[in-house]
Order: structure tokens, then C-alpha cells, then sequence
């Protein structure tokens, strides 16, 4: 299902500015922003942070078969990525020549629409990321 | 914590199921379970029932009581468990615990799905739901590129071919042709699969399972009582789930389910067995590249090997883990909230000898079911013994 836009709008920090949680406890950080840190718990201290906007493709799929409202970008490419700090976040990766989105590519953010929820409805932006050549 | 047993098992046909509505196909799966366990209704004192969207695939939920009510077995408490894909072997594990603690002395446990009812791209947006919708579903991933992407890695770091996976599915339906309830009745070849067309790349439509109707019941008592009903009571020696991240990218590896792990080796450890004590394996083949990692992770070859290991007969009929003798997920077909008590039906009927002719095993003692919600975030795994 196409996401209510109150939970549309209330990601929008997170989505717009890839922000992150750190733990000031354990020193890992995590894409979506968490309220416990998984290591730690009751331990742990989460922090809003910034997550790097590089980082390497861990696997990819090019993706034929898609929801409604992604059927017009088919085929698309899904990936896995981890970034520097070493979260790891789920895109699509776009602008980039086929044959170069494999495992191991390097990667940069790239801010995009990601799907309209109708003609004059309200147009969910976020994350994608394209290879570095 | 008291011994369990299975006294009775019962399921549709499962496949597309136009005339039959959720409250037809479960009542038909546990009426024949109770009808096979030789008790009365009145016997069963509470209902497990695994499903997984009722509410999108048919507006419906309160399951509970829709199973207790068109059973005609109220006032008897009724419970709906959810756990995506998992839900029935989720279910299958409440009623165990729940007779294993001395709370109930014999319950029914079942899973069900309707999933025909609405478009294939509108079941596809139910089944998405099993995976993290803000993460992975707002980008654009779908349950097959999910896998996808876990098979796309296992390729990478092991080696394994696309015909490899497409062999496990090419197996499957070589099964399902003697199984009765299954949805495809038909073999299939690997140049087949090859040729289905990508779905999400690596993975094609014939390494998909299908869109399913159908539902599945056991009934369970205290295996002290289990031979006042049947000659054959199949006991269950093991009963295990374990949890992960509901999104994929957040595991510790693309290449296996460490929540497979987990449960498996508690189940080991409950039974006191290893895996080369089981005589057959139902495993959880949503996906050509989840059976390949079942058969790693329930430790039955070592991990990155499970290509070579089904390309070498292993898991075949006479083999070392014969592998879903039943036609698996794939050829059985997946009506997600039923499959986890499927799976487990289809290792009773092993155990017990009612399994097709052509597939049935020589005397096997043991058997291993295992269930698979999501892309991992629940696992659920059974063992079960003859018990006569
Ligand atoms: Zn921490």
C-alpha cells in the first residue's frame, strides 16, 4: 500500500537529510533511525546523526515485476547498500550504466521523487543513489 | 512441560479456489482434521489458526471467532496468529505450548489463506507487507526482490548458478505430481525455469511460488492420551521460532537466515538429534534460493554449498535429506498463513505412511519442519518422531 501521508510527512526529516541514529554507547549507527540500539538496549544512547552520503553496493536486482505505482520505472534497480559509517540502507539505483551496478560499486546519494500517489496527489521524495564511475 | 503428539491432520486441495471462500477452506481443513483424529468437536478445547492478510486479501479479520463460530465449536477459545508467512507454524507452536503446559489436554491448530480473491498486483502489495514498509516496499521492493537480493549475493560469495536454483524448484515439481492436494501437478525442466522470464533478477517466475487458496489443521493432545485415539501418533520432539530484523539489509548476512540458525539448533538441542539423524526435511522454498539456504542453515551441508548439494542428489528421493517430498511451496503452492501447517502435515504423513506411493520413504523416524515468515524475521521449526 501507498504510504498515509501522515507517515509520508513524518519521515520526511529522515528520507530528505538521511538522518540516522548513532549509538554514543556502542558507536554503531543505523538507517532508519532506531529508539533502542539493538547491542545495547536499556544501555545504549541514540543519537540523531547524518549518515554519509557514499558508499559500496552489497548486492543488487533488477527489478521487472513491480507495485502499481512503480510500474512505470520498470525495470528498476534495487540495491543494498553499506554506507562509510558502515549502516546499510535499501535504494534504487539509478543514473547509472548497467553494467557497472554490481557488488563492491561505489556509490553516491542522489535526492529524488520516488513515487507520485496520484496525478494531483502528494509526490513522496526520498533517497536513490547513482554508481560513481 | 508434557509430551505432545499429532492424532489428526486435514487440508484442502490447495490452488485457485473461486467457489470457496477463508471461512469454506478452513472449516473443510479442520473438520477433516478432527474427523481424522477420531474425536468429537466437543474434545477440542481451544483453536491456533495462522493467517496471514485476511483483511486485504478479503476485507475480513477476527478470525478467531470466525473459526470457532463456522467450526461450530463455540464457545471454545479461539486464537488468530499472524507472523506473515510463518503465521501457521506460528500457530502450530501456541497449540503445542499450550498442551505441553497442562493448560489444554488437546487442541486444533491451522492455517489459511484466501489470496485469489483480489488482482495479482494487489496480493503482490499484501505479501509486501510480510517485509518493512517504510524501508523496503516505499523503494520499490517487492517479496521477490528481496530474495532476489539475497540470492543475487549467494551467487557472488559461493558461486551459485542460476540453473542451480532453478533445479530445486525443477525437483519440487517433480514431487507435487504424486501429491494430490498440490496446485501444479506437472514437471517442469530447468531449461523451463530458464526461460520464465525475470521477475526481479536473479530470480525468475518458475523460482517463484505462487498465489494460493487453501488452508490446513492438526489436531494435538498429550501423547499419554495420544493412543486412545490413533494407532499412529506422530510425537512432536521439538518446537523452536526465533526472530530477526523485519528488514533485510539491517541482518548480519545477505547469504542466510541466522533466525533458521537459531531455531534449528534449539530444536536440536530439545530432541537430542543432529541433522543427520532426520530422515526428511519440509523446508521453506518461497523462493528456489530459500531452499538452497534452508538446507545450509538447518546445518544439512555447509554454507555456500547448498547448490552443489541438491545438483548432487542429496536431497532427491533416496538421498541423504530427502526434500520436499511434497512438492514444496513451490508446486504445493503458498497460502502463506497455511504453509507452516502444511509443511508439518506433509512430515506427519511420512512418519506415519500415508504419504503418495511414489514418494513415501521406507520406514523414516524422524522428520524436520521448517517455516519461514517474511524474509527471515520469523522462523519457526518442528521435529517430529513416529510414535508408534
Ligand atoms: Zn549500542
Amino acid at each position: 500500500m501507498k504510504e498515509a501521508l501522515p507517515l509520508m510527512w513524518r519521515n520526511i526529516p529522515e528520507r530528505y537529510n538521511l538522518l540516522g541514529s548513532r549509538c554514543d554507547t556502542c558507536g554503531k549507527n543505523y538507517f532508519p533511525q532506531r529508539k533502542v540500539c539493538p547491542n545495547c538496549r536499556r544501555k545504549g544512547k541514540l543519537v540523531e546523526a547524518k549518515m554519509p552520503e557514499t558508499g559500496k553496493i552489497v548486492s543488487y536486482s533488477e527489478v521487472f515485476v513491480a507495485p502499481t505505482w512503480f510500474d512505470h520505472e520498470t525495470p528498476y534497480f534495487l540495491a543494498i547498500v553499506e554506507l562509510d559509517n558502515h549502516a546499510t540502507l535499501l535504494t534504487q539505483v539509478v543514473d547509472s550504466k548497467r553494467e557497472k551496478i554490481k557488488e563492491g560499486a561505489r556509490v553516491e546519494l542522489l535526492f529524488r521523487r520516488i513515487y507520485e500517489d496520484s496525478p494531483e496527489g502528494a509526490i513522496a521524495y526520498g533517497y536513490k543513489f547513482k554508481v560513481v564511475s | 512441560m508434557r509430551n505432545v503428539s499429532v492424532i489428526g491432520v486435514g487440508q484442502t486441495t490447495f490452488g485457485e479456489h473461486w467457489s470457496l471462500s477463508l471461512r469454506d477452506l478452513v472449516t473443510e481443513a479442520g473438520v477433516k482434521a478432527i474427523e481424522n483424529a477420531n474425536v468429537e468437536g466437543k474434545d477440542v478445547q481451544a483453536l491456533f489458526g495462522g493467517c496471514m492478510a485476511s483483511g486485504r486479501f478479503i476485507g475480513q479479520e477476527h478470525i478467531g471467532a470466525l473459526m470457532a463460530d463456522q467450526m461450530g465449536m463455540n464457545p471454545v477459545a479461539a486464537y488468530r496468529t499472524e507472523a506473515a508467512c510463518a503465521s501457521g507454524g506460528v500457530a502450530l507452536r501456541l497449540g503445542y505450548m499450550a498442551v505441553a503446559s497442562g493448560m489444554y489436554d488437546m487442541v486444533a491448530v491451522g492455517g489459511m489463506e484466501k489470496m485469489t480473491d483480489i488482482s495479482t498486483e494487489d496480493a503482490a502489495v499484501a505479501l509486501a507487507g510480510a517485509g518493512d514498509q517504510e524501508s523496503e516496499l516505499f523503494n520499490g521492493a517487492t517479496f521477490p526482490a528481496i530474495y532476489a537480493l539475497m540470492a543475487r549475493r549467494h551467487m557472488h560469495d559461493f558461486g551459485t548458478t542460476e540453473e542451480q536454483m532453478a533445479l530445486c524448484a525443477v525437483k519440487n515439481h517433480g514431487h507435487a505430481v504424486h501429491n494430490p492436494f498440490a496446485q501444479f501437478r506437472k514437471a517442469i525442466t530447468v531449461e523451463q525455469v530458464m526461460d520464465s522470464g525475470y521477475i526481479a533478477s536473479p530470480l525468475k517466475l518458475l523460482d517463484c511460488s505462487p498465489l494460493t487458496d487453501g488452508a490446513a489443521a492438526m489436531v494435538l493432545c498429550a501423547s499419554d492420551k495420544a493412543k486412545d485415539y490413533t494407532d499412529k501418533p506422530v510425537d512432536i520432539i521439538a518446537s523452536a521460532q526465533a526472530s530477526d530484523t523485519l528488514a533485510l539489509h539491517e541482518r548480519r548476512t545477505l547469504t542466510g537466515l541466522h533466525a533458521t540458525e537459531v531455531a534449528a539448533k534449539e530444536a536440536y538441542t530439545q530432541a537430542k538429534i543432529t541433522p543427520k539423524d532426520i530422515d526428511l526435511l519440509e523446508c521453506h522454498d518461497c523462493f528456489s534460493i530459500a531452499q538452497l539456504m534452508a538446507l545450509e542453515d538447518l546445518g544439512f551441508c555447509k554454507k555456500g554449498t547448498g547448490g552443489r548439494f541438491v545438483e548432487e542428489g542429496n536431497t532427491d528421493l533416496g538421498g541423504v535429506i530427502p526434500t520436499n517430498l511434497s512438492g514444496g511451496l513451490k508446486a504445493v503452492g503458498h497460502p502463506v498463513g497455511a504453509s507452516g501447517v502444511r509443511e508439518a502435515i506433509d512430515v506427519v504423513r511420512q512418519l506415519q505412511g500415508t504419504a503418495p506411493n511414489q514418494v513415501q520413504l521406507k520406514n523414516p523416524a524422524i522428520g524436520l519442519s521448517h517455516n519461514v515468515g517474511g524474509s527471515g524475521a520469523t522462523v519457526v521449526v518442528h521435529a517430529f518422531k513416529k510414535g508408534f
